[in-house]
């Protein structure tokens, strides 16, 4: 079976008129909201993670499933694989960061007199912050291209020694990540408030991005099918996705309560202080993020109907997608902007104009290759899935 | 007494083709029983959507409510006591119990209304058909009363697909 996806022009026009809308609203915004340096960083900062969390989703998801034997992803395995395609853009703008230092991070002032900064001073230093920041996208990027190109020499060679370099990639990818993903969350987002720290803070941006991966992955599976793509994805493959999604925002909303309840328990200062901004200055949008983070996704998704119609998960999806946007919004605003922020024209300018570029990105690394892999020993079974 | 018809198949293909045989000629099944799941058996035995998950959601809501109803009386209502400066009404300290109650009633819901519901249990009367019947191979046994004693019918059918050890048993029920 061969499949090749093509990029009509009404999806490319689609895609550049999102990023067109996005360069007009950042025009107008900046005219007419007249933003500071801050904010405009914040923003960067905020889509630029949350772009990442999804690129790299699709290595977790790709080694995750080969790690654990699994074989009903196979036929629908370039869908991540184009999802890893962002990270060396992200790369770049993350570096980008170092013109932004002092407006997002204030342990990166010099001269503070801050007994604690200074005590964690061995760590959350500008150098090797960007030193760290390289290696983790060497370490992600690098480990991506070689499980993508490993199933691209599958797709030529049907020799079984294929499948096996690709645990042993995915086995590295998933060590890698365990460590990277903890610490680029302490760097990135949790060093905004140097203060605070919690030690669950890295999970609980994994499952953020794991929901808003898998997601993007239902949205993706949803459009190439109305477009009379994937054919051989069939109902149960549908229903492991919305399982996925359903489980892994209660899994979030877990996670957020575990961290939640021991700060209010203790009712420690140097704690609370992180919650505290948030549950004055923010009050309604940190109360949203809960409702349509997991109220939302566990009452519509919790029949087996609901996981199953395509239409009403993509739905869901986009609700959920929307969902982690303000999550990740939650946690960079009140740190760097605090009481004054408001989502205006900047920041859905900055939304569309990220999304028009993902967008690009994934589709054309979509149509570069056949959409469905060749001579995976597990292809077969993904072809006869059912439960 | 009742009549059975019980035998083996060495591979579960036989057993797909027999089962759906003996249900296209209409002849019940009393059940089938298999050392593994096995795809495309429910379809064919033309079995009904469980509603354990309903009950699951029920018994669980009801879990939910009394776990919650029950910790907002005592902490509110009944003996007020001031803890670690808070609220007598702390939300927060009431979810993990919340949590924990609402699937301790879920989970009892669902074992019990399937244990009533298969008719197991204490004191449950369950003939056994055979002592290998938990063991490695792939069994149909046919109620030959509401087959219509149709003896020869099942047999040929089962031993069309090489069926093993085709046995009539008598058991009271």
């Amino acid at each position: 079976m061969e499949e090749k996806y093509t990029l009509k022009r009404k999806t490319q026009y689609g895609i550049l008129s999102i990023a067109g809308v996005g360069i007009l609203l950042l025009i107008l915004g900046y005219f007419i909201e007249s933003p500071n340096r801050q904010e405009l960083w914040a923003n960067v900062l905020i889509n630029n993670l949350y772009f990442l969390f999804i690129a790299l989703f699709g290595g977790v998801f790709l080694a995750l499933h080969k790690i654990a034997y699994a074989g009903w992803y196979t036929a629908l395995k370039r869908i991540p694989e184009a999802l890893t395609k962002f990270l060396p853009i992200s790369a770049a703008l993350m570096f980008l960061i170092y013109f932004g230092m002092h407006d997002l991070y204030h342990w990166s002032h010099e001269g503070l007199h801050d007994p604690i900064l200074e005590g964690k001073a061995a760590y959350l230093n500008v150098p090797f912050f960007f030193v760290r920041m390289a290696l983790y996208f060497l370490g992600w990027i690098g480990l991506t291209y070689l499980l993508r190109k490993n199933t691209l020499d599958q797709d030529l060679n049907p020799d079984l020694k294929y499948h096996n370099r690709g645990k042993i990639l995915a086995a590295l990818f998933m060590v890698f990540f365990a460590i990277s993903s903890s610490t680029m969350s302490w760097d990135w987002i949790m060093s905004i408030d140097a203060h605070w720290f919690s030690t669950l803070f890295g999970w609980f941006i994994f499952i953020g991005m794991f929901v808003c991966g898998i997601a993007t992955i239902i949205l993706l599976i949803a459009f190439l099918k109305s477009q009379g793509y994937l054919e051989y994805i069939n109902k149960e493959h549908i229903h492991d996705m919305g399982k996925y999604l359903f489980a892994f925002s209660i899994f979030w909303m877990y996670l957020w309560f575990s961290q939640y309840l021991l700060i209010w328990y203790s009712h420690i200062p140097e704690e609370t202080a992180y919650f505290a901004p948030r549950l004055t200055d923010h009050k309604i949008l940190f109360f949203t993020v809960l409702v349509i983070n997991f109220l939302f996704p566990f009452l519509a998704l919790m029949t087996r109907d609901a996981k199953r119609n395509l239409k009403w998960l993509s739905f869901v999806a986009i609700v959920v997608l929307i969902g982690h946007w303000l999550n990740v919004y939650m946690l960079v605003i009140p740190g760097t902007i605090g009481k004054t922020a408001q989502i205006g024209l900047i920041e859905i300018g900055f939304i569309a104009l990220y999304l028009g570029g993902f967008l690009y990105v994934v589709f054309t690394s979509l149509a570069k290759t056949p959409l469905l892999v060749k001579n995976d020993p597990l292809l077969e079974e993904s072809f006869h899935y059912e439960t | 007494m009742r009549r059975y018809i019980s035998a083996y198949f060495e591979d579960e293909e036989n057993l797909l083709r027999a089962t759906k045989d003996l249900r296209d000629k209409q002849l019940s099944i009393q059940d089938v029983l298999t050392p593994f799941p096995i795809h495309g058996l429910d379809p064919i035995l033309g079995f009904k959507r469980s509603r354990i998950p309903t009950i699951g959601f029920i018994g669980g809501a009801i879990g939910c409510i009394i776990a919650f109803g029950f910790q907002a009386w005592a902490f509110v209502v009944d003996y007020p006591l001031f803890i670690g400066g808070k609220p007598h009404f702390a939300i927060p300290s009431f979810i993990p119990i919340t949590f924990e109650l609402t699937v301790l009633f879920a989970a009892f819901a669902m074992v019990f209304a399937f244990l009533i519901r298969s008719k197991l249990g204490p004191g449950a009367n369950n003939p056994i058909h055979d002592e290998r019947i938990t063991d490695d191979r792939f069994m149909i046994i046919v109620d030959l009363d509401e087959a219509g004693n149709q003896d020869e019918l099942v047999k040929e059918i089962l031993l069309k697909e090489e069926a093993q050890e085709i046995k009539v048993k008598e058991i009271d029920k």
